[in-house]
């Protein structure tokens, strides 16, 4: 294992709770460019496990965050909409979206969230969140297309914390009553204890739980209280990764890129009705065609039969004819076995479709299964 | 009486006359994490040393397991099938992978004794 004197002589960026993670026994692999925990001593299965059971911290810091700042909230929720195809004009304050950053014809550059402020004080602000591997191009894209009422602010002096897991609003009640009342997907400036933070509930693991937005100098005193609770343990990127897979949700450039359109990566829920009328979005001719024609292929979830796992990159076959690709496979420690996702061709789309996974050389049983593998546990009130 | 070899794969062989059970050391199944599945070569199967005849699998990752020597497979350890967290377990006891004839005991000379992989796999 590298220490992280020798990660730094390697280039490697630190987020501000590398140093801490590390002295958890977080074993730090490169990703993105960044020094990141891949596990710590309990390994993925058991972090996996405590996450669906107690609370799970997760540090994201080396996610972009970033404000867009307009005149007023609808010039600045125009202005995104003119390259998403997210409902922002009517997100009230406060109100969160999942949205996708469209390529000209179409296809899906990134995922992100977008934020309103609850802050009256902040009107005319979005907030976003987008993976880490696609920030630069994600901010040099927007910064390109906004009109001149309307700026990007890239906040790489923020770091971001989640917590996840079912036990989270026991453990964020204490330090700060009122996030509690929030429900999925909103969120809120609030204090933990004296830090001033930018709370939403939402997350990446199919749990109930929070995203915690604060200033890079105060991130080791928040992880810290947040850790003091029996409850939270720090999570790898290992265990998120399994997380994710089981909740459905895609990993940015494997289960999809900028070759797929919103419609075969299955997310046309993230494209509301206002916006399927008038259009106005990158690639719209395309992808409102697509919503009433289909498209050739479909992301799916995919169970293998099977003991073995099967990888992004295995090749998907019926009765030995290539029909599509694993894009995210790998085990699910709650379902208790491989899970798997990835695209088909769009009449085999339907759940109970069996499948044959060419792993190894050897053809191995399979069935597209409706996604969620494991339920999803938001909080809704 | 048998000895112990260990492979620069880190792979162990227990050589008892012209046979070896062959697994993978404590030391890998620790740097692997949590073992979910195990793909064992047929029984019958002859080997040429360096062929890759098994894959084991954490959450993370795969990684193929090499033939340590030539020779045949003589059986597989298929309580791993069900169990294969027997191998984060019991890395050189029960999470055996398989046993195979030696087919030329000259290929024993390149292995590693357990002093030898104990400063291998120092830092």
């Amino acid at each position: 294992m590298l220490s992280g004197h020798m990660m730094q002589n390697d280039g490697l960026k630190r987020t501000p709770l590398a140093s801490l993670l590390e002295s958890l026994g977080g074993k730090m692999v490169p990703f993105v460019g960044y020094a990141m925990p891949v596990q710590f001593p309990d390994g993925i299965l058991k972090e996996h496990k405590w996450t669906r059971t107690n609370c799970g911290l997760f540090d994201v810091s080396h996610m972009g965050q970033a404000f867009v700042v307009g005149p007023d909230h609808e010039t600045t929720a125009r202005a995104l909409e003119a390259l998403m195809p997210g409902n922002f004009v009517d997100l009230k304050p406060g109100q969160q979206r999942y949205s996708l950053l469209l390529t000209d014809d179409g296809g899906i550059m990134d995922d992100l969230m977008v934020t309103r402020s609850i802050h009256p004080h902040f009107e005319g602000w979005l907030m976003l969140v987008v993976n880490a591997a696609f920030k630069e191009v994600d901010f040099a894209q927007i910064a390109s297309r906004l009109p001149t009422s309307v700026r990007l602010e890239t906040a790489p002096d923020r770091a971001l914390i989640a917590i996840q897991g079912p036990k989270t609003a026991a453990v964020m009640a204490p330090l700060c009553d009122d996030s509690c009342d929030m429900v999925f997907m909103q969120s809120m400036a609030s204090k933990i204890g004296g830090i001033d933070c930018h709370i939403s509930r939402s997350g990446y693991t199919g749990e109930d739980g929070f995203e915690i937005s604060v200033k890079s100098e105060y991130a080791n005193d928040l992880a810290r209280l947040l850790l003091k609770n029996k409850l939270v343990k720090p999570i790898g990127l290992g265990a998120r990764d399994s997380l994710r897979l089981e909740a459905g949700l895609c990993l940015s450039g494997h289960d999809f890129d900028e070759t797929r359109t919103p419609v075969e990566a299955s997310l046309s829920w993230a494209i509301p009705k206002v916006r399927r009328e008038a259009g106005g979005f990158p690639g719209a001719a395309r992808i409102l065609r697509e919503l009433s024609e289909g498209t050739t292929q479909k992301r799916v979830g995919i169970k293998p039969l099977g003991r073995a796992p099967a990888r992004g990159g295995t090749q998907v076959h019926q009765d030995g004819v290539f029909v599509g690709e694993i894009t995210s496979g790998g085990f699910g420690p709650t379902f208790g076995g491989p899970v798997a996702m990835g695209y088909v061709r769009a009449d085999l789309a339907v759940p109970g479709t069996k499948l044959e996974l060419m792993v190894r050389g050897k053809a191995h049983p399979a069935e597209v299964v409706k996604l969620p593998f494991v339920p999803q546990n938001y909080y809704r009130g | 009486m048998s000895t112990i070899y260990y492979t620069e794969d880190h792979e162990w062989l227990n050589v008892d006359g012209d046979t070896a059970t062959i697994g993978i050391s404590t030391y890998a199944a620790g740097q692997l994490g949590d073992v979910v599945f195990v793909e064992l070569p047929e029984v019958g199967k002859t080997v040429k040393k360096g062929d890759e005849i098994a894959v084991v699998e954490s959450v993370k990752s795969a990684s193929e397991i090499y033939a340590p020597v030539s020779g045949e497979i003589t059986a597989s350890n298929a309580a791993l099938e069900d169990a294969p967290e027997t191998v984060n377990e019991d890395a050189q006891g029960a999470g055996w992978f398989f046993k195979m004839t030696i087919a030329d005991r000259s290929e024993l000379s390149g292995l590693m004794d357990e002093a030898a992989y104990g400063e291998f796999t120092k830092e």
